[in-house]
């Protein structure tokens, strides 16, 4: 009996727990290190910073196939790190190099990487909403079984494309996930400057398509969330919205803090800060019986592949006028 | 060889590559109705099923990015829309997001996304039936926009279109679809860039884009008729991209050019054409390079006002008169055309 239940905690610790804090680690650390490098002036491209939002882009991208498809936004650090882990191809885009997939074309606010099903972000809000509900309708017709997932912030429900983009995948009952990272803000607006209506999801429980919200930072309840809905979207063939609520750490483009500047309380971040994604997840680890010395070999072996995907990246040539022109057209 | 208009051609080259590969489908406001897109639409909804030939919401902004999304997993899509002005509302979609599609993805992801847009005019459209746009879109890097005049080239370069692995809006004159001429049955395509002269000449060269191509043609004929100055009609056909080969050795032969532009001169395609000709031609021009266009102002709604809004064959006459510094004909007994006088070819 004893020894089952070892078992079962080891299994979850393979199945789910570690690898979903690999990816807290890795994508925290990455950002970590941005942040220590930023001031160098090398990586000439505008961050808007993940740090917060971790446990969502890592618990649904965990509940996602390998080829299943992301879209995502000018803040996707997390999700495109989730997905991909490719830390060679993110900081050689971040310092703008010719090692880099993209060549040094979209740099922080433009991560493409189709190869991964990583299919493409956009700094315009919104505007990546409506070309994943497309995406999701070729994948119905190929009936490949692909789910597509399309992250955007609360900002972007106030673009009138978001609700063409609803509209549409609840009336063409398309398998498509619809994540609403909410934290509050656009830019540094907050909702309350925004928001005309009592409950988005009661909004969007009037169309054809399944809701979900949950406020939490604990990974594996957004994997079970987003499990549950990927399960829902293929048995009852309908979209799914989720509104998924996270404090945003740093100010709005750059890698500082600003609670200076007074439009939000840092209290407030005190109090989720005890809950950080990642730590939390730390602690179920060691929960699961998992030693501090096992912990750390595996944060350090991600310290290190960080650190190797930095150097190579400094040291890689910026791409040349004959990039310039490649591929504009086919 | 067999005679068909200009929409049966658009209709037959969509049906011809609907058939040839599973990938193509065709979406927009009210394409499979009743009306099906002036009839340019006629037939795919009972051939292909409401699977590749299906209306949408009134939604031109997501259903822009709708496209690129089906282009980027394989499909082929054709968006149709009845004005080119409604497609002015996915402006965001085709400047930002279709338009870098392959730039941004380091050239993993292609866009093979056809826009069908038609331009409207006569019988009061006003100022937002009527506009025609091309300059805008070709303008951004990254989208390709052809203008067919005749139904050869209606058929052709749609069929170019659709097999290209790039964005292609394609711009289409309502009053051309009328137009009936030699079209080929078969399989066949019109390279995308490539003016096409219309009408041999040698004295002048007029460089036309859509239904001025009508215009000038027409102007062609009097010119002969009454001058016996030979006219050069040379059609641009596509503004983006635009090989200006034909066009330079046009002008460098005549050393007279006049650009006849369906749209607005300020800032427009006729702007970029006489830039390519000064910059190419310079020292064979004998008169400085001309440009007819729309008057700039919104096209107004009543008859009497929207007459002198549009630039037609008697302008182009008297421009030519006065360029090559003869007297203006009497044009009294000539029937030109209108909504009224349809014109049916052939070219």
């Amino acid at each position: 009996m004893i020894t089952t239940k070892k078992n079962e905690k080891m299994n979850k610790i393979s199945e789910l727990s570690l690898p979903c804090y690999k990816k807290l680690y890795l994508i925290r650390r990455s950002e970590k290190k941005i942040i220590a490098h930023y001031f160098e002036d090398q990586m000439k491209t505008p961050m808007h910073m993940s740090m917060g939002a971790e446990a969502i882009a890592v618990g649904i991208c965990q509940a996602l196939e390998s080829n299943d498809q992301v879209f995502g936004t000018y803040r996707s650090h997390a999700l495109f790190l989730a997905k991909t882990e490719d830390t060679d191809d993110f900081f050689a885009e971040m310092y703008g190099k010719q090692t880099a997939s993209l060549k040094g074309r979209g740099g922080s606010m433009h991560l493409c990487s189709p190869d991964y099903g990583f299919m493409g972000t956009s700094a315009i809000v919104s505007s990546v909403i409506p070309v994943a509900v497309g995406a999701a309708f070729a994948n119905k017709q190929a009936n490949n079984d692909k789910i597509v997932a399309v992250f955007f912030g609360d900002g972007a429900v106030e673009e009138g494309v978001f609700w063409e983009s609803l509209n549409l995948a609840s009336l063409m009952k398309l398998p498509i996930l619809f994540v609403c990272e909410d934290n509050g803000l656009a830019v540094h607006t907050p909702k309350s400057q925004r928001r005309g209506y009592k409950s988005i999801i009661d909004v969007v429980s009037n169309f054809n398509c399944l809701t979900y919200e949950e406020k939490t930072t604990d990974v594996e309840v957004i994997h079970q969330l987003a499990s549950k809905a990927i399960d829902r979207i293929k048995t009852e063939m309908l979209p799914c919205f989720l509104r998924l609520r996270y404090f945003r750490y740093l100010e709005h483009v750059g890698v500082n803090q600003d609670f200076d500047a007074m439009y939000r309380s840092k209290d407030k971040f005190e109090q989720w800060l005890k809950a950080d994604p990642i730590g939390l997840q730390r602690k179920k680890l060691k929960d699961l019986g998992m030693e501090e010395d096992e912990i750390t070999d595996i944060e350090m072996d991600i310290d290190s592949k960080i650190d190797s995907s930095i150097a190579k990246a400094k040291e890689a040539d910026f791409s040349g006028i004959s990039e310039l022109y490649k591929g504009v057209l086919a | 060889m067999r005679k068909i208009t200009y929409c049966q051609a658009l209709n037959e080259a969509i049906i011809q590559e609907m058939e040839r590969d599973p990938a193509v489908f065709a979406y927009g406001i009210g394409v499979p109705d009743h009306k099906r897109v002036f009839g340019s639409t006629n037939g795919l909804l009972e051939k292909f099923g409401s699977e590749r030939c299906f209306d949408t919401p009134l939604s031109e902004d997501a259903m822009t990015g709708f496209g690129l999304g089906a282009a980027i997993n394989g499909a082929r899509p054709i968006h149709i829309h009845m004005r080119v002005d409604f497609l002015l509302l996915a402006m965001n979609q085709l400047a930002n997001m279709v338009s870098s599609c392959k730039y941004m993805s380091g050239g993993k992801l292609k866009a093979p996304l056809v826009i069908r847009a038609v331009i409207g005019r006569g019988w009061g459209q006003a100022f937002q039936h009527s506009k025609t746009m091309h300059c805008c879109f070709a303008h951004i890097p990254g989208l390709k926009v052809v203008m067919p005049t005749t139904p050869a080239d209606a058929k052709g370069l749609l069929i170019s279109a659709i097999r290209d692995d790039n964005p292609v809006i394609v711009i289409e004159h309502r009053w051309l679809y009328y137009a009936v001429d030699e079209v080929p049955e078969g399989d066949y395509s019109v390279p995308i860039g490539q003016p096409n002269i219309l009408l041999p000449g040698s004295d002048i060269t007029i460089v036309a884009t859509s239904w001025m191509n009508v215009e000038a043609l027409r102007a062609a004929k009097i010119m002969k008729e009454r001058h016996s100055v030979s006219v050069e009609v040379v059609d641009a056909r596509s503004a983006a991209p635009l090989e200006d080969a034909i066009i330079v050795d046009s002008v460098n032969k005549t050393e007279h050019c006049i650009i006849a532009d369906n749209d607005w001169i300020h800032c427009g395609f006729s702007a970029e054409i006489a830039a390519r000709i000064a910059e190419k031609c310079f020292g064979k021009l004998k008169s400085p390079v001309n440009r007819l266009g729309f008057a700039f102002t919104p096209c107004p709604c009543t008859r009497a006002l929207e007459n002198l809004f549009y630039p037609n064959a008697t302008d182009i006459i008297r421009a030519m008169e006065e360029k090559l510094h003869l007297e203006e004909t009497d044009l009294s007994g000539e029937n030109f055309y209108t909504y009224e006088n349809k014109f049916k070819g052939p070219f």
